[in-house]
C-alpha cells in the first residue's frame, strides 16, 4: 500500500464498542415509544396488517425505501463496490431498474385488487383454495430466504462492530436482535414496522449522503479524482472496468446474465414489497409511493457508487477484506476513517436498525400469510372471524421469529448481498409470471397458476441446492461434499422462463375455463379502482 | 370497524360484464396497455442491452471518455436517468390519460348505473 493512503487501524474499532451500543439502544428506545403509542388503535385485522391503510403515498415511499434498502444493499454493494470494483455497481443497477416492473405493471392494480396478501389478488378469480395455498407456500419461502440473509447480515456486522468474534457471543447477538424484532411486531404490527422502517431510511439515507458528500469534498467533488484514486490504492485500473468479478470464464458470465433477469424481476414480486401496497388508502397513493421509493431508492444507490470507491481509495480493498466482517464491513470502516468513532456508531447502529427493521417488515408479511391464506381461508374456510385471525398472525409471528433466529445463527458468515439475490430469484420464478398472468391474461387458468407457481419455486429452490452455493466450492455452505451438477449460483435464467413456460402450457391443456364474470370483475376492479379496500377511520 | 368480510360491498350488485363491454372501458384498458407495454418491453431491452455489453464487451465498456470516467460507468448511469424519466413520465400520462376516465367509470359504477337488472343507464342514456 502507497503511503498515501491512510489506514484503518483495525484494532482500535473495538473501543468504540460502547458507543455503538450506546447509539444503536437510544435508536431501539425511541422506536419503541414510536411503536407503543403506533399501535394503540391495532383493533382489525385490516389495522394489524395494512396499518389500517392510513399512510400516505410519501410516507409509504419512504418505509418501502427503508424496507428495500438492506443490509445487502447498504453493507453488501458498498462492499462489493470496493473489492470488486464496477461489478458491485451493475447490483444497484438492477435493483433500481426493477422498479419499473412493479410502478408500470404491479403496484396499483394490485392495490386496487387484494386485501392483505399477494394470494388475495392471485385467487381472485382462479379456484381459491389451490391458488392460495401455492401463493402461501411462495410467500413463505421467499421470505425465509430473504430473513435468512438479513439474519446472517446481522453475524457479520456485530463481529466488526461489537468486537464480539467468538461464535457463540454472536449467536446471542443474533438472539437479541430476533427478539427486539419480535416485540416490534406484536405489538406494533404493520403500523409499528413501518414507523420504524421510516425512521431507518430517513437516517440510512441522510448517513450515506453525509458520507458521500464528505468522500467527494476529498476529491474536489471531482468523481474522475475519486475513481483514480480508487485504481491507484487497488494497483488494478481494472476495478473501474466490468469483469473483474463476473469476467473470469464463460460459467460467470452467464452466471452474472442470470442474476440480472432475477435482479430485475424479483423486486416486483417480492411479499413484502407488495404487501406494503396495501397500507394506502388508494391505487394513486400506490403509484405516488413507488415514485417516492424509486426516487430515495436511485439516490441512495448513487451514494454507494462514491461510498464503494470511496472505500477502495481510503481503506484499500485489502484492509476491507481482512477486518473481521470481510467485505460486509467496508461501509463501517469507512465511516471511522472519516468521521471517527462518532460517525462509525452512528452508521453502526443504522446498520442494525437496517437489519431489525427489514426482519420486521418480513415477519410481519409472513405472519399474514399463514394467517389470512392458510388459517383463515384455507383450514377454517373462510368462517375464523378477523380477532381469531389476528391473534394466530401474533402467535406466527413468534414462530417465525424463532426460525429466523435459529436460521440466523447457521447462516451467520454466508455473504448478504448473494443470499438476498436468491430470494430475488426465487420471487420472480414462483410469483411474477402468475401475477402478470392474472392481471392481463384473460384466459389464465388454476392449473396454469398452480403448475407456474410451483414449477417456478420448486425449479428454483432444486437448482439453488445443487449450485455450487450449497456444495462443491470453497465458499459453499457444505465446503466438504460435491452435489453441484448446476454450474450457476442463481437459477433465474433456468427457473425464471421455465415458470412462464409453464403458466402458458397449464392454461392451454387446461379443460377447465374460468369464470368471466370474476375475470371481468377483477379487470374493471384493477383498472377503475371500484370496489377498493378503503382506509380505516378511527 | 369490525371483520372487513362483513362490510357490506358497494360493487358487489354490478354487472361487471356489463362495464367491460362499454366503449369507455376499452378506451382506459387501451390506454393503460398502449402505455405500459411498450415502455415495459423498451426499458427491458435497455436494462439487457446494458447488461450484456458489461458481461461480453469489456473492452469497448472500459473505454475512457474523459478522465477516468469510462463508456460503462456513463451507460450505468443513464440506467438511472432513464428508471427516473420513465417514472416521471408514467406519473404524468395517468394524472392526464388515465385517471380522470378511471374516476368517471368509477362514479358511474357506485352510481349505480351498471347494477344487475337495473334500467338507469338505458333511461338515462
Amino acid at each position: 500500500m502507497s503511503a498515501m493512503v491512510p489506514m484503518v487501524n483495525v484494532a482500535a474499532l473495538k473501543d468504540t464498542t460502547l458507543l455503538n451500543v450506546g447509539i444503536f439502544a437510544l435508536f431501539v428506545l425511541v422506536t419503541m415509544v414510536i411503536v407503543f403509542r403506533a399501535s394503540r388503535n391495532n383493533k382489525t385485522a385490516a389495522d394489524y396488517y395494512a396499518a389500517g391503510r392510513s399512510f400516505t403515498g410519501s410516507q409509504n415511499g419512504t418505509a418501502i425505501a427503508g424496507d428495500y434498502l438492506s443490509a445487502a444493499s447498504f453493507l453488501g454493494i458498498t462492499g462489493a463496490i470496493a473489492v470488486n470494483g464496477y461489478d458491485g455497481f451493475l447490483y444497484s443497477i438492477g435493483f433500481l431498474v426493477a422498479w419499473l416492473v412493479a410502478l408500470l405493471l404491479v403496484a396499483e392494480l394490485l392495490r386496487n385488487t387484494g386485501k392483505f396478501t399477494m394470494a388475495d389478488v392471485l385467487s381472485f378469480r382462479l379456484r381459491q383454495r389451490p391458488v392460495r395455498i401455492a401463493a402461501a407456500l411462495s410467500t413463505l419461502a421467499v421470505c425465509f430466504f430473504y430473513l435468512l440473509a438479513q439474519m446472517a447480515g446481522a453475524g457479520s456486522l456485530i463481529s466488526l462492530l461489537l468486537g464480539i468474534s467468538d461464535w457463540g457471543g454472536q449467536a446471542l447477538v443474533i438472539v437479541v436482535v430476533g427478539a427486539l424484532m419480535i416485540m416490534y411486531v406484536l405489538i406494533g404490527g404493520m403500523k409499528g414496522t413501518t414507523w420504524v422502517q421510516i425512521i431507518k431510511a430517513v437516517l440510512l439515507i441522510c448517513g450515506a449522503a453525509v458520507m458521500t458528500l464528505w468522500v467527494l469534498s476529498i476529491y474536489g467533488f471531482n468523481l474522475s479524482n475519486l475513481l483514480g484514486a480508487a485504481a491507484d490504492s487497488a494497483k488494478n485500473p481494472n476495478v473501474l472496468n466490468p469483469g473483474l468479478q463476473y469476467g473470469k470464464t464463460e460459467t460467470s458470465k452467464l452466471d452474472f446474465l442470470s442474476l440480472g433477469l432475477a435482479l430485475v424481476l424479483g423486486t416486483a414480486a417480492l411479499p413484502h414489497v407488495l404487501m406494503r401496497f396495501y397500507t394506502v388508502p388508494t391505487a394513486k397513493e400506490a403509484r405516488k409511493s413507488v415514485v417516492w421509493s424509486i426516487w430515495l431508492i436511485g439516490l441512495f444507490y448513487l451514494f454507494t457508487l462514491v461510498l464503494g470507491y470511496g472505500a477502495a481509495a481510503l481503506v484499500g480493498a485489502d484492509t476491507i477484506k481482512s477486518a473481521p466482517g470481510g467485505v460486509n464491513s467496508a461501509a463501517p470502516l469507512l465511516a471511522f476513517h472519516l468521521g471517527g468513532p462518532l460517525l462509525l456508531g452512528f452508521i453502526s447502529a443504522v446498520a442494525f436498525a437496517t437489519i431489525l427493521a427489514v426482519v420486521a417488515g418480513l415477519t410481519i408479511t409472513a405472519a399474514a400469510s399463514f394467517a389470512h391464506d392458510i388459517y383463515a381461508n384455507v383450514i377454517s374456510k373462510g368462517k375464523a372471524d378477523a380477532g381469531t385471525e389476528v391473534k394466530v398472525a401474533r402467535r406466527t409471528v413468534v414462530v417465525i421469529g424463532v426460525l429466523a433466529i435459529l436460521g440466523g445463527i447457521f447462516a451467520n458468515g454466508q455473504n448478504v448481498a448473494f443470499l438476498v439475490a436468491l430470494a430475488f430469484a426465487v420471487a420472480a420464478s414462483a410469483n411474477l409470471p402468475t401475477i402478470l398472468y392474472s392481471l392481463f391474461w384473460k384466459k389464465f387458468t388454476t392449473q396454469g397458476a398452480t403448475w407456474s407457481m410451483y414449477g417456478g419455486l420448486s425449479a428454483a429452490i432444486i437448482l439453488i441446492a445443487l449450485s455450487p452455493v450449497v456444495s462443491g466450492a470453497k465458499t459453499s455452505m457444505i465446503p466438504g461434499a460435491n452435489f453441484a451438477v448446476f454450474p450457476l449460483s442463481n437459477p433465474g435464467i433456468v427457473s425464471i422462463p421455465l415458470a412462464f413456460l409453464l403458466g402458458w402450457l397449464g392454461t392451454v391443456v387446461d379443460k377447465r375455463r374460468e369464470d368471466t364474470a370474476k375475470q371481468a370483475e377483477m379487470e374493471v376492479r384493477s383498472l377503475t379502482g371500484v370496489g377498493a379496500e378503503k382506509a380505516v377511520n378511527h | 370497524m369490525g371483520n372487513e368480510a362483513q362490510t357490506p360491498d358497494a360493487a358487489a350488485s354490478v354487472d361487471f360484464q356489463e362495464v367491460q363491454q362499454t366503449g369507455q372501458f376499452q378506451e382506459l384498458r387501451k390506454r393503460h396497455r398502449s402505455f405500459v407495454f411498450p415502455m415495459a418491453i423498451a426499458f427491458l431491452l435497455w436494462y439487457f442491452a446494458y447488461v450484456l455489453l458489461a458481461d461480453y464487451a469489456v473492452g469497448f465498456m472500459s473505454t475512457k471518455l474523459w478522465g477516468n470516467i469510462n463508456v460503462g460507468l456513463v451507460l450505468g448511469l443513464l440506467q438511472f436517468v432513464s428508471t427516473f424519466g420513465i417514472t416521471a413520465w408514467y406519473v404524468h400520462y395517468s394524472n392526464r390519460k388515465l385517471d380522470p376516465i378511471a374516476a368517471e367509470i368509477r362514479n358511474e359504477i357506485e352510481g349505480h348505473e351498471f347494477d344487475k337488472g337495473s334500467t338507469v343507464r338505458g333511461a338515462a342514456k
